[in-house]
């Protein structure tokens, strides 16, 4: 399970999160909603262990991950994977180099097993004949799966999605939604996904939080979410310009 | 504010801003120093790195080198033959390429080259998250791009500067003997007297400091880059300007520490 209590992180003078408190429970996928700009992505980049908190805890399995340093960071970090917003693939890598590189860094595959780990995988994503081109020469979708493939071929605890359907057409970010609740329900991992995408995402997540003014302010099943009372998660979830939230 | 102390914050400001940055190079170095000890020892990336910024200069040491020599001993042939030295032109040359211009501007052209282009990499790769992807795959990216950075110049920079030199020299031997008649013994009879091991040594150390310098400022800048391509760009040319600049006043107190 992962729990974060009391977060809080500046940058500068400008205080981003002012005391995020959010559970995971295992085997959910969790969709955090809320405005551009508003402290998705570095609460992700906490989580995941790539930025420290000004104050308050990030538990994982009851180890406070901003507390870990060296092996302990190093060991907690191995078992989850992140599928990057631009896919952050390595762009003088081809696809099959890229899905391969976490396999022969950090394994002691042989080739042979790794080609066939690397031809599997991107298989499941639906990439299958992709391996020799480079991460300029594919589709934004293209690029999200081969991020998919990398993350899942460590077979991760926990997979973290920063919005991963951003800038694609609805087909193409349905097919990539479908694509991540079929390989959870098969693979269960947990997953926290970072998102826009409403209301597609009610479809995917098990449970749905929301982060307005640094903190979280809603959090529950996707139904809950929809049927919400608050005015600010409303605005929100119906995308309507008159309300609390003030569109600058 | 009074009008008065605008001047002193504008110079504190900019005094704390250098102070902080030099302490966070420091820092960076030295974190690349202690990841160095440890393994994975990526020997495959170092190799790639000597590669890219070793082998793939070497046509511009060759082209760099040889017009170096022979514009120092057309100089210095007009120079000596006033005091009836031009005898001399063969240490002349060799010395001023050994002790001096062959580390330098083998460094300067390494920057322009090789600097820049560990700069933008690296940079780009900050900004497409790629350098958060090997931190997020429990990878450590000190690994993966700055120390085979800093190895391969370390291992680079003489390597290029030997060459640099003997082109030189032959260059020189081209403009001495072959067009202004000096003979050939008299030009590598007097390299033979006037050169010293120590003077070599002096080359050799310069330009392995200067493998470190250029190395540790471009990644340095790489890793901490600013923001989309105006970023990567900014970075880039900082990176050049002050690899350059202090390529020079590291060569002057080298220099004087050596001569001492």
């Amino acid at each position: 399970m992962i729990e974060v209590i009391d977060l809080h992180k500046s940058f500068n003078e400008h205080k981003v999160l002012r005391g995020v408190n959010l559970k995971i429970e295992d085997g959910h996928i969790l969709a955090l909603i809320g405005g551009s700009g508003k402290g998705k992505s570095v609460l992700l980049k906490h989580i995941i262990g790539l930025t420290k908190p000004d104050k308050g805890k990030i538990l994982v399995d009851n180890q406070d991950i901003s507390k870990l340093r060296g092996k302990a960071l190093k060991r907690l970090k191995e078992r989850f994977g992140v599928v990057f917003q631009g896919g952050a693939l390595f762009d003088s890598y081809t696809v099959f180099e890229n899905v391969a590189f976490p396999l022969r860094e950090k394994t002691r595959m042989k080739a042979l097993d790794i080609r066939e780990t690397v031809f599997r995988e991107l298989a499941n994503v639906g990439l299958s004949g992709a391996e020799n081109k480079y991460p300029a020469e594919i589709s934004g979708g293209m690029k999200k799966r081969v991020a998919l493939a990398r993350c899942l071929v460590m077979h991760p605890e926990i997979i973290f999605f920063d919005e991963p359907t951003t800038g694609l057409d609805p087909l193409i970010a349905k097919a990539i939604h479908n694509l991540i609740r079929s390989l959870q329900e098969s693979l269960h991992f947990t997953a926290i996904m970072v998102t826009h995408e409403i209301p597609e995402v009610f479809s995917v997540a098990d449970r749905v939080a929301m982060l307005y003014d640094g903190k979280i302010i809603a959090e529950g099943t996707p139904q809950e979410i929809q049927d919400s009372n608050n005015p600010i998660v409303h605005q929100f979830i119906h995308a309507e310009l008159e309300g609390p939230i003030s569109i600058k | 504010m009074n009008p008065v102390f605008f001047p002193f914050k504008i110079i504190g400001k900019s005094l704390h801003k250098f102070i902080r940055e030099l302490g966070k190079m420091g820092c960076f170095f030295a974190i690349s120093l202690f990841w160095m000890l440890f393994p994975p020892y990526l020997i495959r990336r170092v190799i790639k790195q000597i590669n890219f910024i070793g082998v793939k200069t070497i046509l511009v040491i060759v082209l760099t080198g040889s017009f170096t020599g022979m514009v120092l001993a057309l100089q210095m042939y007009h120079v000596l033959i006033k005091f009836g030295a031009e005898a001399r032109i063969g240490p002349a040359v060799a010395l001023s390429l050994i002790k001096e211009l062959g580390p330098v501007i083998c460094a300067l052209m390494v920057t322009g080259r090789a600097g820049s282009a560990i700069t933008a990499e690296i940079g780009i790769m900050r900004i497409s998250e790629q350098v958060d992807a090997l931190d997020a795959m429990a990878l450590n990216p000190y690994k993966y791009l700055i120390i085979p950075n800093i190895l391969a110049g370390v291992i680079s920079l003489p390597l290029l500067n030997a060459i640099f030199v003997v082109l030189g020299v032959f260059g020189g031997y081209l403009i001495g003997v072959v067009l202004l008649g000096v003979s050939s013994g008299t030009y590598f009879g007097g390299i033979n007297d006037f050169v010293a091991a120590r003077d070599i040594f002096e080359g050799f150390y310069k330009s392995l400091s200067f493998g470190v310098l250029i190395t540790w400022i471009s990644c340095y800048k790489g890793f901490y880059t600013g923001y989309g391509a105006e970023g990567v760009s900014k970075a880039t040319t900082q990176s050049v300007v002050i690899s350059s600049v202090v390529i020079l006043i590291w060569d002057y107190f080298m220099t004087s520490l050596l001569v001492a």
